[in-house]
C-alpha cells in the first residue's frame, strides 16, 4: 500500500505539466525577489492588502476561465461589473437602504447576471455570432446604460449597512484580520476548482474548448455547455460587484470596471490557461492574479510612476506565455 | 552519372531519449518506385520526415548525388528537390485549391500576385491527375477528403521535385483514385523522378513499387526486390509473426430483425436508402467515397437532420433526433476521421473513453476512481499500448487512437455498432485485432455496420453488402456476389440493379 500511494505520488507530478507549474514558479519567485526588494512586502497588512485588491478582478478571472477554456471570450465583464452595482444601489435606496432592501438587491444582481449570461451564451451558440464580438457589443451596451441611468455622474447607496459586506473584516488573532472579499474570492476558488475538476460540466467544458466537433460525437449537448459558462461569468461579475459598490458603497458610471475584462483575462493567461481553449485549472488563475496584484503592489512600493505600471504588466503577461509556449 | 540520386546512411533518431530509428541506411534511384513497409510505430514516418527536412537526426548522413548535405529544415530539402506528401492532410482550410497549390510558390508578377496564371497551372496539374472537376476556386474546405488528398498531392507534384516522399497517399482514397494516382506515379518515374512510397497496403506496394525496406520497431529488416517477395513474405517480414487468416470466420446471423430503416432521405446526400439488419450480423456499406454512406449513418444516429425516414428497432418504432437519443437505444457510432471527431487529442485516454458516458460515473462528483478502472479494462481488451493511461491521446499511434475510439463506443453498451472506416491509416497488427473484435461483438446477438472503402476488408468480413451510390443504395450482394468486380461495377454505376 505504501508503495501504491507513492507511485501515485511520483505520478501526480509526472502528470503536473509545465504549464501549470510555469505559473506557480514565477509566483515563488516573483515573493521573494520583492521580500527581498523592499521587507515591508513580507508584512501580513501588506499580504492582507494584496489579496484584497486582487480579489475583485480575481473573482471575475474564475469566472472568465470557464469560458476561456471552452474557447470563448467575454469582454464585457467590466462593463457588466458596473451596471450591476448600479442597479443594485438603485435597489437599496428604492427599500430604504435596509437589510431587506440589501437582501432583494442581491437576488436582483445576481438573477440579472446570471439571466444577461444566459442571453450572451444565446448570441453566441444560437446566434452563432464569434465571442469576441458578441460580448465586444454587450461590453458598449452595458456601459451606455450604466451611464445613462446615472447621466454620467455616480450612483450613491443611503444605506449604512451596506459597506459592511465589502469593508468587512474576520479578525484572526489581536492585530490579524482577513477582509471579507478575499474569504469570498477563495472559497469562491475551491467552488469553481470543483465545479471544473469533478463535474460532468466541467469536463465537457474542456472537450469543447479542445474539439468541439469530437464533443458533439460524444453526445454532448456543446450549446447548453457553452452557454452555462457565460452565465458563470455573468455570476462572477455580480460577485465581483456586490464586493466593490458595498465596499464604496457607490459606483461610478464612467470609472467603475474599466479594464477589468483585460486584467481578468491576464490573470487567466498568466495561470496558463490556453486561449486556444481546451487547457487550464482555477489554481492557475488564482496565481496569475495574484502575480499581478505583487506587481503591482511592488512597483507602488518602489515608488515606479503610475504610468509605467502598464508597462511592466505587459511586459509579465507577455513573458508568462512565452515561458509556456517554451515549456510545452 | 550514378543512377543513386540518394543515400541515407546509419541515420538514428531518438525523441527526449527515447530511441526510435537505429542505424538505418537507404537509398533511391532515378525512376525508381521505392516502397516502405511497416507496421504504425515502425518508424517510416519519421524516416521519411528525416529526408525531407521535418526532423533530423540524432545521428547520421544523407548524400544527394554523392554529396553529403545537412536539411535542416524543409525549405532546404526542397532546395534539393525533395517534396513530400504528409500522411496528414496540410492544407489551408480557408484557401482555395489554387492558392493551396502554389501556397509558398506563388506565381507573381511584379509585386502582384499572377491569379490567371497559378489558376490556370492548378487546371492543367488536377487535369493531369484526372480531377478535372476540382474547381481551383473552390475553397478547400469544401471538398471530401478524398479530393483534399488529391490537392496535396496535385499541390507535391506542381514542385517538379526529383524527390518525392508519399506518405501513405491512399489511405483515404478509394479504389478509383489510388488508379489514378497509380498512372500518375508510372509516369513520374518515367521522367526520372525517385520516389518514396509508404504504405500499410501490400497489394499497392506490389503492384506499383520496384524494391521495398520493411521496417520494424526503428531497424531496416530487409530490402527486397518486388518481383521475386510474396505479399505474405512481406507480411510476415513487417510483423515479425507468421499471419495467416486476416479475417475471422464470418458469423451466421440469426433471423430476427434488429433494426430496420425505411425511407431515409438527407437533402442532398441520401436518397430514400432502406435496409434490416438482422442480429448477429456484419453488415458492409461500400461505395466510392462520397456516396453518402456516411451521411446515412450520421442521420441514422442523429447527428445530421434527416428529411425523412422512419426507424424500427426489434419491431418499435424510435424516434433518433440526436446522437444521445441513438445512444440511449443502443447505437453507438464510430466516426471516419478520429482525430476530427472521435478523439478530443488534448485529454488523457481515461477521458476521451468516458466522455461519452460520463453519467455512469457520477456520485455527486465525478468518481475517478471508477473511470480508471474502466479504462483499464480496455487497455486489456483491446492491448492499447501507451505510457500510462494519463497519456495525452495525441501522442497515441493511430492504431492505439482507433482502440481508444472503440472503447469509447462500447461505453455505451452497444447492440447496433456501426463503425466507419474502422482501420483507416492503421498496421496491420491492430486491424487484425479489430477484425477480431467485430467477429466477437457480434457473436452475442448484436450487430455491426461496417462502413468501409477498403474492399478486402468489406469482402473479408461481412455477412452481406449494400453498395452504396450517389446516396442511392444500388445493390445487395450476398455470399459468392460479395466480390471485388462487383462491388465495383455497382458502385462506379456500370451495372444497375433495382434494389
Amino acid at each position: 500500500m505504501p508503495l501504491e500511494s507513492k507511485r501515485r505520488f511520483i505520478d501526480y507530478f509526472k502528470n503536473f505539466n509545465y504549464e501549470k507549474l510555469g505559473s506557480l514558479i514565477a509566483l515563488a519567485a516573483l515573493f521573494i525577489i520583492s521580500g527581498i526588494a523592499n521587507p515591508i512586502f513580507f508584512r501580513p497588512l501588506n499580504i492582507m492588502n494584496i489579496l484584497r485588491q486582487i480579489s475583485y478582478v480575481g473573482t471575475i478571472a474564475l469566472g472568465m476561465t470557464f469560458v476561456i477554456i471552452s474557447g470563448g471570450i467575454d469582454l464585457s465583464v467590466g462593463s457588466l461589473m458596473a451596471l450591476l452595482g448600479g442597479i443594485m444601489i438603485i435597489v437599496i435606496n428604492q427599500f430604504g437602504g435596509n437589510v431587506l432592501a440589501i437582501l432583494i438587491a442581491m437576488v436582483v444582481g445576481a438573477g440579472l447576471s446570471v439571466v444577461l449570461g444566459f442571453g450572451t451564451g444565446l448570441l453566441i451558440t444560437k446566434g452563432k455570432i464569434a465571442p469576441f464580438i458578441a460580448t465586444l457589443g454587450t461590453m458598449a451596451i452595458y456601459r451606455s446604460l450604466v451611464l445613462y441611468f446615472a447621466n454620467g455622474g455616480e450612483y450613491r447607496s443611503i444605506s449604512s449597512i451596506y459597506p459592511k459586506i465589502g469593508g468587512g473584516k474576520i479578525p484572526l488573532g489581536e492585530s490579524f484580520f482577513i477582509p471579507t472579499p478575499v474569504i469570498i474570492f477563495f472559497v469562491y476558488a475551491i467552488i469553481c476548482h470543483i465545479i471544473l475538476d469533478k463535474t460532468r460540466f466541467g469536463r465537457y467544458v474542456y472537450a469543447i474548448g479542445s474539439n468541439e466537433s469530437a464533443a458533439i460525437y460524444s453526445a454532448i449537448k456543446v450549446d447548453r455547455v457553452k452557454t452555462m459558462t457565460y452565465m458563470i461569468v455573468g455570476f462572477s461579475v455580480f460577485l465581483t460587484s456586490l464586493m466593490l459598490s458595498s465596499r464604496m458603497n457607490s459606483v461610478s458610471s464612467t470609472s467603475a470596471g474599466l479594464g477589468f475584462e483585460l486584467d481578468a483575462i491576464a490573470a487567466v493567461v498568466i495561470g496558463g490557461t490556453s486561449m486556444k481553449g481546451g487547457r487550464g485549472w482555477i489554481w492557475g488563475t488564482v496565481f496569475g492574479a495574484i502575480i499581478l496584484g505583487i506587481i503591482n503592489n511592488m512597483l507602488n512600493l518602489l515608488n515606479v510612476s503610475p504610468y509605467l505600471q502598464g508597462a511592466v504588466k505587459g511586459l509579465v503577461i507577455i513573458g508568462a506565455v512565452l515561458i509556456q509556449r517554451k515549456r510545452s | 552519372m550514378s543512377k543513386t540520386i540518394l543515400r541515407a546512411k546509419k541515420i538514428n533518431k531518438d525523441f527526449a531519449g527515447v530511441q526510435v530509428l537505429f542505424d538505418i541506411s537507404i537509398s533511391g534511384e532515378r525512376g525508381q518506385v521505392h516502397g516502405l513497409i511497416g507496421e504504425n510505430g515502425a518508424g517510416k514516418s519519421t524516416l521519411m520526415k528525416i529526408i525531407a527536412g521535418f526532423l533530423q537526426p540524432s545521428s547520421g548522413r544523407i548524400l544527394i548525388d554523392n554529396k553529403p548535405v545537412n536539411l535542416k529544415d524543409p525549405a532546404m530539402a526542397k532546395r534539393m528537390g525533395i517534396t513530400m506528401i504528409h500522411q496528414e492532410l496540410n492544407l489551408v482550410e480557408d484557401l482555395k485549391v489554387y492558392e493551396n497549390i502554389f501556397l509558398g510558390k506563388e506565381i507573381k508578377q511584379g509585386m502582384l500576385l499572377n491569379k490567371r496564371n497559378m489558376i490556370h497551372r492548378s487546371k492543367e496539374i488536377l487535369k493531369e491527375l484526372g480531377e478535372e472537376e476540382i474547381d481551383p476556386l473552390e475553397d478547400v474546405r469544401n471538398l471530401s477528403v478524398a479530393k483534399k488528398q488529391m490537392v496535396e498531392i496535385a499541390r507535391a507534384i506542381s514542385e517538379n521535385s526529383r524527390i518525392l516522399i508519399m506518405d501513405e497517399p491512399t489511405s483515404a482514397l478509394t479504389d478509383y483514385e489510388t488508379e489514378i494516382l497509380f498512372k500518375l506515379i508510372k509516369e513520374l518515374k518515367q521522367k526520372g523522378v525517385c520516389i518514396f512510397y509508404v504504405s500499410h497496403r501490400l497489394k499497392e506496394v506490389k503492384e506499383i513499387c520496384d524494391v521495398v525496406t520493411v521496417l520494424r520497431d526503428g531497424r531496416v529488416i530487409g530490402e527486397y526486390d518486388v518481383s521475386n517477395v510474396s505479399e505474405v513474405e512481406l507480411a510476415n517480414a513487417m510483423v515479425g509473426r507468421e499471419i495467416k487468416n486476416m479475417y475471422p470466420q464470418k458469423p451466421i446471423p440469426k433471423d430476427e430483425v434488429i433494426i430496420e430503416v425505411k425511407n431515409l432521405n438527407v437533402p442532398g446526400l441520401v436518397k430514400d436508402v432502406s435496409f434490416q439488419l438482422k442480429k448477429g450480423e456484419i453488415l458492409g456499406f461500400a461505395g466510392l467515397v462520397g456516396a453518402g454512406r456516411t451521411e446515412m449513418a450520421e442521420a441514422l444516429v442523429g447527428l445530421r437532420k434527416k428529411a425523412s425516414g422512419e426507424i424500427f428497432l426489434n419491431g418499435e418504432h424510435v424516434y433518433i433526433n440526436n446522437y444521445e437519443d441513438a445512444k440511449q437505444l443502443g447505437i453507438s457510432y464510430l466516426p471516419e476521421d478520429r482525430k476530427q471527431n472521435g478523439l478530443v487529442l488534448d485529454m488523457n485516454i481515461v477521458n476521451n473513453i468516458t466522455l461519452i458516458s460520463l453519467e455512469k460515473y457520477m456520485k455527486l462528483l465525478i468518481d475517478k476512481k471508477k473511470e480508471m478502472e474502466k479504462a483499464k479494462e480496455y487497455r486489456e481488451k483491446f492491448d492499447i499500448r501507451c505510457r500510462d493511461l494519463f497519456q495525452e491521446v495525441r501522442y497515441l499511434s493511430g492504431g492505439n487512437q482507433q482502440k481508444v475510439v472503440l472503447s469509447k463506443c462500447l461505453e455505451v453498451e452497444p447492440q447496433i455498432l456501426i463503425l466507419d472506416e474502422p482501420t483507416r491509416g492503421i498496421d496491420i497488427n491492430t486491424k487484425y485485432q479489430i477484425y477480431q473484435f467485430i467477429a466477437n461483438f457480434v457473436k452475442s446477438e448484436k450487430s455491426c455496420i461496417v462502413i468501409s472503402s477498403e474492399l478486402q476488408e468489406i469482402i473479408g468480413l461481412c455477412n452481406r453488402v449494400l453498395v452504396m451510390r450517389e446516396g442511392k443504395i444500388v445493390a445487395e450482394l450476398m455470399g459468392k456476389e460479395i466480390n471485388e468486380e462487383e462491388i465495383i461495377l455497382y458502385a462506379t454505376g456500370i451495372k444497375e440493379e433495382v434494389y
